[in-house]
């Protein structure tokens, strides 16, 4: 063989890389694609059932605001003072005081998990009070091993202490510095609107990335692929084909997740639908591509499955900023999540929610979004050649 | 000829056979064991409901000595990196919209002559409501460094420390003590039941299943043999984690580790019971698998893990105690922080054994289901 | 050169001598692997050419690169005058392929198959309706056009893929064994179809495993290892064997005795069971007389008869192996309580309002092969799971050795062995790994264990391929591998589904030796195949059809129904063909 070989067969992908593209042959292999996904209930439920399930469960299961803490309120003194300390836990409608007598008893209830932390009101309490001196009024005792939970029972137990003795001393001087929080966008500090719109992402990924993952590597598995790829049908047409019922299924889940959050959960909407389908719309780019490059990287559904789970799906779990803020990460693992598509879109999503159509947040996170998506599908496209070697 | 409806040689030879399954190729092998431990490391960092790294914008119209204070205070907090001066009403909302800050703080005119004569210096927050649990501790936040400022103000007030706050368990909340024993169940969990998931699915696609079926080994034999290597694979995972959580990130270990032992294993033997359901029930590996994760992500939720049980409403709390990682959490947090003591992780171990034999019976029944 | 092969890449429609593929010093290697060297060869236009040799001799490596879908190392090919790596899209328009593995999507109808093919090649399928019409009514498929094709039967499967191959006219058409499971009836079909293109003009390709279907095509290629051996048509090798084959009539129940003694013989190169008889081919110069001696001892008739392509085959790959087997040699005749190995009685299985198998009963004795054939979709794999335990029938009780498979389902199975369609390994494990896998899972153990893997390693000569997978063997050795992994526990009667699908003349004659040595030291053989060489190997032949039994009788008897007086010497395919049909005619008259 000639030195020219190698040379020959490069110029031959190259070309065979151009072919000119068909739409009929392009909408025979959506056609195709789309009756496949219709017909397999798995499909199904992952874009239809899934997201119901998912919203139904941060709408009122995955709550991050404490409410009904189990919080255990020991009562030493016998005291008046103490008794209406007592009363104003039992009144707070964000703990739900359990009343004792004995430290030991609440101590063994706050490590087996019944309570979350307990306060004492110590025997001497009514002495303290009236010696205004440097010793505690009450003791709170939370379960460090929760921190969240720990911080909203400090929180709570110390607030109703403070409304309480700011009720009996009339005569104590104002605060000097009062701070007054307004929260923009979701006044009443329901964490479920926050956390909605980042559920869609997570449904968003699972469909683009997991399910394309899943689909190719079957096609390649069942050799399917090589007889598609023995006709006149080029690569891109074979990947568009592939690639553009999940991009419809995503919308589509999309859409009826967004109607369920706005009517059903209410969620506001206060930016514009359209800004919202593009949001989705470019971010199934990165998605669609990571699903791609799994399969083209595996073509086995195990390992397209395993590396989907841990490459796509609980990255936007964790990395997106859903539930964890990316702020308070540290510097390399921020930087790591800027990699993580859903990280833009789960900034977008909860912009075109709650606060609008604010396009200074939107434009850099589409540019990243397409910029992850090209780049995914640069790669892929390099790994899937016509032809089987 | 006799013959016995159980054998133990039978049974090794498919355990080997699952194990290999599994382990034998070398890419499969990193997909197992790889990525779970390195997800742990990342994020054990990651997950944190602690507010780093925030800016804060403020427009300060007061020219006065407290707001200048206050501003000092704001500049050298740790949890800020920047703070923002703006001089418009305007550009606190763009900077707020856009994201940029977590809050904003507006200081009015007379804030420092209010405070000078006797009254309450008055500063309004702006916080970003779209990240509500972040928003809210930097409120808590803020308030503090309020106060700290108040107090410089009336320095000789001998207002008493009404309240002394202890945590019990992890006295500086640290939030890396709490995911990380979580993290080695939600890890633990996905692993083995991606593996047994897809083990009969896998089997059926490929047709191997006919032949197993025809050999004298019993549907037992079957489910036991394709629950060990999945038993043994997540508990080998469970304990790198565990090891890692001690090791690594110095993570007091307070509890029994033998019950601890005992409770991962029931753990992952309740897992691999419901992931072979979904295999037997399903007829293609895509359909394996996309009902594990249909199974795997709600059961996450309602765990525990992101918020506590008791916060949902009655009916889920019922069903998270079907749950095998509810009762998991709670046994893996216990014995890492709270040196928990055996009757109550006895309390959480039998709901585990009762739900690991449901699912391994269950498993068993669709199995033999099949056999039509 | 670079001008050159330019110059060669602009389409010349019809070249000098009507070539459709001309193939050039074609070389294609994979990693150290040799699959093809310095091939040339020329595949002309209105001709049906058969692709055929061994397992691993590179027929599917030549028809992927014939459809651009592997570049070759070195050489050139050019499909009707496109090089298959320079012209690429050129060749995907112009050839027609149907790979091994159909290539359907089983979730989608007959119909959305043949469209999505029909729209890939550019055809709009609602303007082309007389098209569709035309090849479902040449595939027969009209009356499944809602049919999911996963649901079809294989022998409906390859005529859909054979459709959608079709789609759009290709001036090459290129079949990678497209008989594999198909029953002969649809075998018959698909001939009827592939003819019918050739006459228009097509060029055909059909990479077959099965010489019988090599001897009808007009012109073959036949490949080992690599090399082309014979480039011509088929009579051509055949004639050179003239005189050298002959068969020893009416053997009777001594025929595979014979056989055995008849394949040991250094002067004969190869022999096959055919019913009654035992047919034998001389090697190239060796004389008859050791063969007449043999008939001498035997007291039967030694007659000349036409040599047949497949003689030729076996001759030039230097011969089939010899008749003893090892594997039996070491087996200990099988004791059973009763002569009836199998039975069943009034066996019934209905799936919703369909029956699959209707009222079927017979016996089979202790070491008799037993034959179960049909078309596809006849109910032969339902009987046959409910045989082994795989199915529960819905009426009627089927028993092995005396086990009700219904009750006693663990000790039943444990006197039984099975071998799957596709020998179903686990691709996961290595070879070694699966030997001991379906040891232990028959409940071997020590020293045993040990012996009988051994001895399964040096008898099925699986010593080289211990830490390979079984995906990465040649079919072959997997099928070797399957049997091994079947009969490792000993079984006293043995269930082969299609056994040989897909697998060359060689190593099924390999097989069958030890197939025919089994039964002689008693083992019961239960075999489903679609190949009627094969089911003249068997004792008796149940033929089932439309779920029913039709007929149960030895071979012979079977091929002399169907005697006629346009057909004095049916073959074993003639009569299955005439058995299926008026038994379909007795039906239709029935309603």
């Amino acid at each position: 063989m000639s030195v020219a070989a190698p040379h020959k067969n490069a110029d031959s992908t190259a070309q065979a890389d151009l072919r000119r593209f068909d739409l009929r042959r392009l909408i025979a292999l959506v056609t195709k694609e789309s009756y496949q996904a219709l017909r397999d209930p798995s499909t199904l439920l992952i874009a239809f059932v899934l997201p119901v399930v998912l919203l139904l469960l941060f709408a009122y299961a995955v709550s991050l605001d404490a409410k009904n803490v189990r919080v255990g309120v020991v009562l030493e003194s016998p005291g008046a003072a103490a008794q209406e300390l007592a009363a104003a836990f039992a009144g707070t409608r964000f703990l739900d005081a359990y009343f004792a007598h004995d430290r030991r008893e609440v101590a063994d209830q706050l490590i087996s998990g019944d309570l979350r932390g307990y306060v004492v009101i110590p025997q001497d309490f009514e002495q303290r009070l009236a010696q205004r001196g440097s010793e505690p009024l009450v003791q709170i005792i939370t379960d460090g091993s929760y921190p969240n939970t720990a911080n909203y029972v400090e929180n709570y137990a110390r607030g109703v202490v403070q409304t309480w003795r700011a009720g009996l001393d009339v005569a104590a001087p104002p605060q000097a510095v009062v701070l007054e929080p307004r929260y923009w966008f979701n006044p009443e500090l329901e964490s479920r609107q926050a956390l909605i719109p980042g559920a869609i992402a997570i449904v968003m990924t699972i469909i683009g990335t997991m399910l394309t993952a899943l689909v190719v590597a079957r096609e390649w598995e069942r050799g399917t692929m090589e007889a598609v790829l023995s006709t006149p049908a080029s690569v891109a047409e074979i990947l568009i084909g592939k690639l553009l019922p999940y991009f419809v299924l995503g919308m589509l889940s999309t859409l009826g997740a967004a109607a369920l959050a706005v009517f059903v959960f209410g969620v506001p909407m206060r930016g514009s639908l359209a800004a919202l389908l593009l949001l989705s719309a470019v971010f199934m780019v990165p998605a669609l591509g990571q699903g791609l490059l799994i399969s083209s990287l595996a073509r086995n559904q195990f390992l397209a499955a395993q590396i989907a789970l841990f490459s796509g799906f609980l990255p936007a779990f964790m990395l997106s900023g859903f539930l964890y803020e990316i702020d308070a990460m540290p510097a390399p693992i921020r930087a790591i999540t800027r990699a993580v598509p859903a990280r833009y879109f789960v900034d977008s999503l909860k912009t075109v929610f709650l606060a609008g159509d604010i396009w200074a947040v939107f434009l850099p996170n589409l540019a990243a979004m397409a910029a992850i998506g090209a780049l995914f599908f640069v790669i892929a496209k390099r790994a899937t050649r016509k032809n089987l070697e | 000829m006799f013959f016995s409806a159980f054998s133990f040689t039978r049974l090794r030879a498919q355990f080997i056979k699952e194990v290999l399954s599994v382990l034998r190729d070398p890419r499969s092998r990193m997909v197992v064991f790889a990525p779970p431990i390195l997800q742990l490391l990342v994020f054990a960092f990651a997950a944190t409901l602690e507010v780093r790294n925030v800016d804060i914008a403020v427009y300060n119209q007061d020219a006065g000595r407290w707001s200048h204070e206050l501003v000092q205070r704001l500049d050298s907090a740790r949890f800020i990196t920047h703070v923002r001066h703006v001089d418009s009403q305007l550009q606190l909302h763009e900077l707020i919209d856009r994201g940029e800050v977590i809050a904003a703080l507006a200081i009015p005119v007379d804030f420092s002559r209010a405070i000078a004569a006797g009254d309450s210096g008055r500063a309004q927050v702006l916080v970003d409501g779209r990240r509500s649990n972040s928003g809210q501790i930097t409120v808590a936040y803020l308030s503090s460094i309020a106060a700290e400022v108040g107090a410089e103000v009336v320095p000789d007030a001998q207002a008493p420390t009404p309240v002394v706050v202890r945590h019990w368990f992890n006295p500086n909340l640290v939030y890396r003590w709490y995911i990380v024993p979580g993290l080695t169940g939600i890890l633990a969990l996905f692993s083995s039941l991606m593996i047994t998931s897809l083990s009969i699915a896998r089997e059926r696609e490929l047709g191997t299943f006919d032949q197993l079926l025809v050999s004298p080994t019993s549907t037992p034999e079957i489910i036991i043999s394709k629950s060990l290597p999945a038993l043994a694979i997540g508990t080998l995972l469970g304990l790198f984690m565990i090891s890692a959580g001690v090791f690594l990130f110095g993570i007091p270990f307070t509890g029994s580790f033998a019950l601890l032992l005992a409770s991962l294993v029931l753990f992952i033997a309740s897992v691999v019971g419901i992931g072979l359901m979904i295999s037997a029930v399903s007829m293609t590996q895509q359909q394996a698998i996309l009902g594990a994760f249909a199974v795997g992500i709600p059961a996450v939720l309602m765990s525990g893990f992101a918020t506590p049980v008791e916060n949902m409403p009655v009916v889920l709390q019922w069903l998270a105690q079907a749950i095998p990682l509810t009762h998991f959490l709670i046994i893996v947090e216990g014995s890492f922080l709270k040196a928990m003591p055996t009757g109550d992780i006895l309390a959480s171990l039998w709901p585990l054994a009762v739900i690991a034999l449901a699912t391994l019976t269950m498993a068993t029944v669709f199995v033999r289901g099949r056999l039509q | 050169m670079q001008a050159n092969t330019a110059m060669a890449t602009t389409p010349t429609s019809a070249s000098a001598d009507n070539a459709a593929v001309v193939i050039e010093g074609l070389n294609k290697h994979f990693g150290d692997v040799k699959a093809l060297r310095s091939l040339s060869a020329r595949i002309h236009y209105g001709r049906l050419t058969g692709l055929v040799g061994p397992d691993g001799a590179g027929k599917t490596t030549l028809m992927r690169i014939l459809t651009g879908l592997l570049v070759p190392n070195a050489g050139r090919v050019t499909l009707a005058g496109f090089d298959v790596v320079k012209d690429n899209d050129a060749i995907h328009v112009a050839s027609g392929y149907m790979p091994q593995r159909f290539g359907l999507y089983e979730d989608l109808s007959v119909m959305e198959n043949m469209r999505l093919y029909a729209q890939l090649r550019g055809m709009d399928a609602d303007r082309n309706a007389a098209l569709f019409a035309e090849l479902l009514d040449f595939t027969r498929l009209a009356p499944f056009t809602k049919r999911l094709a996963g649901k079809l039967s294989g022998g409906m499967k390859q005529k859909l893929g054979l459709a959608c191959a079709l789609m759009a006219r290709p001036k090459v058409l290129l079949l990678d064994e497209p008989g594999v499971g198909v029953d002969p009836v649809s075998r018959q079909d698909l001939w009827r179809m592939v003819q019918a293109l050739t006459d228009e003009g097509m060029a055909v390709v059909w990479s077959t495993a099965y010489l019988d279907e090599a001897e009808r095509c007009e012109s073959v290629l036949l490949l080992n290892e690599g090399q082309l051996l014979f480039d011509g048509p088929p009579q051509e090798l055949t004639a050179q064997l003239k005189g050298r084959s002959f068969r020893l009539e009416d053997v009777g129940t001594e025929r595979r005795a014979v056989l055995t003694k008849v394949l040991d013989l250094p002067s004969v190169s190869d022999g096959v069971i055919q019913g009654a008889g035992v047919r034998v081919v001389l090697r190239e110069g060796a004389t008859v007389q050791d063969v007449q001696q043999l008939a001498d001892q035997a007291q039967v008739r030694l007659a000349q008869v036409p040599a047949r392509f497949e003689d030729a085959f076996i001759d030039l790959l230097g011969g089939g192996p010899g008749g003893t087997s090892q594997l039996a040699e070491r087996l200990s005749p099988v004791e059973l309580g009763s002569d009836i190995a199998v039975s069943c009685r009034n066996l019934t299985k209905r799936f919703g309002e369909f029956t699959a198998t209707d009222n079927v009963s017979f016996e089979v004795q202790k070491g008799e092969i037993f034959g179960l054939l049909g078309p596809n979709g006849a109910g032969k794999s339902t009987t046959f799971k409910m045989l082994c335990g795989l199915l529960k029938p819905t009426a009627g009780e089927a028993q092995v050795v005396g086990h009700d498979l219904r009750r006693a389902t663990g000790a039943a199975k444990s006197r039984l062995g099975y071998m799957a369609q596709k020998f179903s390994l686990y691709g996961l494990l290595s070879v070694r790994q699966n030997l001991e896998f379906s040891a232990g899972v028959y409940g071997l153990e020590g020293e045993t264990r040990r012996e009988r893997i051994e001895e399964m390693i040096a008898t099925f000569d699986l010593g080289g391929w211990l830490s390979s997978t079984p995906d990465s063997l040649p079919l072959g050795h997997k099928q070797r591998l399957a049997l091994a992994c079947s009969l490792m526990h000993r079984p006293p009667v043995l269930f082969l589904d299609e056994p040989t699908s897909g697998v060359d003349p060689i190593t099924r004659r390999e097989f069958w030796t030890h197939i025919n040595g089994l039964a002689r030291k008693g083992v019961t053989i239960m075999v489903t195949t679609h190949f009627m060489d094969e089911a003249e190997y068997c004792d008796r032949v149940a033929m089932l059809s439309r779920a029913r039994l039709i007929a149960l009788d030895t071979p012979d008897a079977l091929k002399r129904i169907a005697i006629s007086s346009e057909r004095p010497d049916p073959t074993m395919e003639d009569a299955f063909i005439h058995l299926v049909e008026s038994a379909e005619r007795e039906m239709e008259v029935a309603k």
